[in-house]
């Protein structure tokens, strides 16, 4: 884990170290085509976008960000992302231990279901949460055009996130631990949160900045079912949308920038505190 | 007594693991499980931790009915064959563990847990993650852990299983030692006679989940209950239907009462000792000489000699062999 490598004394310096911190002929390839393959893929395209966002000056890059439909898109997508994240997070770690600890019939068909929501075009997604959820529920469950249908939707395309990164963390979890600590004197309760929890911090942190980074880019889920209502249920990607339909490009490079920026932000900052946290051990 | 098991029966599914046990073990003394993997040693070691639950019986602790408590509330150190060392804690904070549940003040902790890792000889790596030691520091780590709790009887499960022999060996003598030092009544599985014999004060040997004999070390060698018992505890042959330990076999030039004639098959010398392997009518036995022995006798294959088990030697009559 990081945690190990990260404290890890570093090796004492040896004969030859510097030949060997050299980048030989092999590596070279694969470096090369890996930062050129990361170069078209996602590095030039994300810089274009964000030059994009600032070709009519900085002014204008905050007025675009700043008009009221596009402010109100981008905070209930940033608000409904991070509620959508934390309730996953917590949801999502339940799931993974249900999977992991428990047994009942029907378990691997369960485990398979979470990956639904990965496979599906999000759009049919959409059209299944509308079915359902929508002014002909079945249920007699009306959330569409409003924001909880929103959440929803987002709820449903984010679930695997956490689900599917703490699950192998606590398959590999060594069980001899909790009993050490149930023979040390420890409750149940306290094995989990001095034991077991440490251990899946780090798997429950990057599901959920996962999960958070997919929900604030979520389109097809939420257009069907939010109904786009500007200042109500629009998010910020269909507002991107919205503002291309509308011949406004630098505007919705803009929005754009914005949300890589928050996703950034979030990424980042989860690292740190992976570092952080390790570093306290 | 520390421990007292008493008629503990113990199934998984429908395979018996533990079929009637009841064992002793006195305070203060350092007793080996021992027996061939499968046998029930850990099973047994296990439900005296209360890891595992008994079909029936029930176990003593210091007198007290142990049976339907949680591992948490018997107050046993417990020590795993792959460490469990806690990953996320440091050295420090591994054997602090049990103290600080116990909301011991941090000044007590402080020096209790320093006390215990200079007795493991791990001062120095306080402050050390376990991926970062040896496995022979991580045991030695896992062992400061469980005696930190002052337990009333410490529990190791196959303890130097997963290390190299030479730290195997090194450790057996350091456990020893420990043991002679803070007196805690320990009881260790293994399924290496020669760790059981050097080690323990007792050992119980155990063989498809039940007690097969008790007794000190050179007790369940020289006086074995049965067969397996004498071929589990050392190196055994064949002679003349009994079962004789190889070092106990007289050879001579000359027939004398109660030898039986063989011939020399090969003499491999390993040393100090010469192993002479024989053909006995039809059938295959070994005899361990010193090397002096065996050249006072000048022997080479296809000679003819005389065995018989030494007088005064145990030799168990194979019924049925």
């Amino acid at each position: 884990m990081t945690a190990e490598t990260a404290t890890r004394p570093a090796p004492p310096p040896r004969a030859g170290a510097r030949r060997r911190a050299r980048i030989s002929g092999g590596t070279a390839l694969g470096l090369g085509s890996a930062v050129l393959y990361l170069s078209l893929i996602v590095l030039i395209p994300l810089a274009l976008v964000v030059w994009r966002s600032t070709d009519e000056g900085l002014g204008y890059f905050w007025r675009a960000v700043t008009t009221p439909d596009a402010w109100a898109a981008l905070t209930l997508t940033i608000g409904a992302s991070a509620i959508v994240a934390l309730i996953n997070l917590v949801l999502g770690t339940i799931i993974a231990w249900v999977l992991v600890r428990d047994r009942f019939p029907g378990k691997a068909i369960v485990d398979t279901l979470i990956d639904l929501p990965f496979a599906l075009p999000t759009i049919v997604a959409g059209l299944v949460l509308l079915a359902l959820y929508g002014p002909e529920s079945p249920l007699g469950v009306n959330l569409a055009y409003s924001r909880a249908g929103v959440g929803l939707a987002l709820l449903f395309v984010t679930l695997p996130f956490v689900v599917r990164t703490v699950q192998p963390v606590l398959i590999e979890l060594d069980k001899d631990m909790e009993q050490a600590a149930a023979s040390l004197g420890a409750s149940p309760f306290q094995t989990f949160r001095r034991i077991i929890l440490p251990n899946l911090v780090p798997a429950m942190l990057s599901g959920t900045a996962l999960a958070f980074t997919r929900a604030i880019s979520e389109f097809g889920s939420t257009v069907l079912i939010s109904g786009n209502l500007p200042f109500k249920t629009q998010v910020a990607a269909v507002n991107i949308f919205s503002q291309i339909e509308g011949d406004n490009t630098t505007g919705a490079a803009a929005i754009s920038t914005v949300l890589l920026i928050v996703a950034l932000v979030a990424l980042v900052s989860l690292d740190l505190l992976q570092r952080w946290g390790s570093r306290r051990g | 007594m520390a421990i007292e098991v008493r008629d503990v029966n113990k199934s998984f599914g429908t395979t018996p693991v533990l079929r009637d046990v009841s064992i002793d073990v006195a305070s203060g003394s350092l007793t080996a499980l021992l027996g061939p993997s499968g046998g029930g040693k850990s099973t047994l070691l296990r439900v005296i931790a209360g890891l595992e639950h008994p079909d029936t019986g029930t176990v003593l602790i210091s007198g007290v009915d142990a049976t339907r408590l949680s591992p948490q509330r018997r107050n046993v150190g417990f020590v795993f064959q792959h460490y469990a060392a806690f990953k996320h804690m440091t050295v420090y904070r591994n054997v602090a563990f049990g103290l600080e549940i116990r909301k011991r003040p941090k000044a007590e902790i402080r020096k209790r847990v320093m006390e215990l890792l200079e007795l493991v000889h791990l001062e120095q790596m306080a402050d050390r993650y376990p991926s970062q030691l040896s496995g022979g520091q991580r045991q030695r780590m896992a062992l400061a852990r469980a005696l930190a709790v002052e337990p009333e009887v410490l529990l190791l499960d196959e303890p130097f299983g997963a290390l190299d022999a030479q730290v195997r060996k090194e450790l057996r003598t350091w456990l020893r030692r420990l043991h002679d030092e803070v007196h805690v009544t320990t009881v260790f599985v293994t399924h290496d006679q020669e760790e059981a014999i050097e080690v323990a004060d007792t050992i119980v040997v155990l063989a498809d989940g039940a007690v097969e004999q008790v007794g000190s070390p050179a007790d369940v060698y020289d006086n074995p209950a049965n067969p397996f018992v004498m071929r589990f505890l050392g190196p055994v042959t064949e002679i003349g239907g009994n079962l004789v330990r190889p070092h106990d076999i007289e050879i001579t030039a000359d027939p004398r009462p109660g030898s039986s004639e063989a011939t020399v098959a090969r003499v491999v010398r390993l040393g100090f000792e010469v192993r002479v392997e024989l053909q006995i009518g039809d059938r295959d036995a070994w005899v361990q000489v010193t090397r002096g022995v065996a050249e006072q006798l000048a022997l080479n294959p296809g000679d003819t000699v005389n065995v018989r088990p030494n007088p005064g030697s145990r030799s168990l009559a194979l019924t049925g062999a």
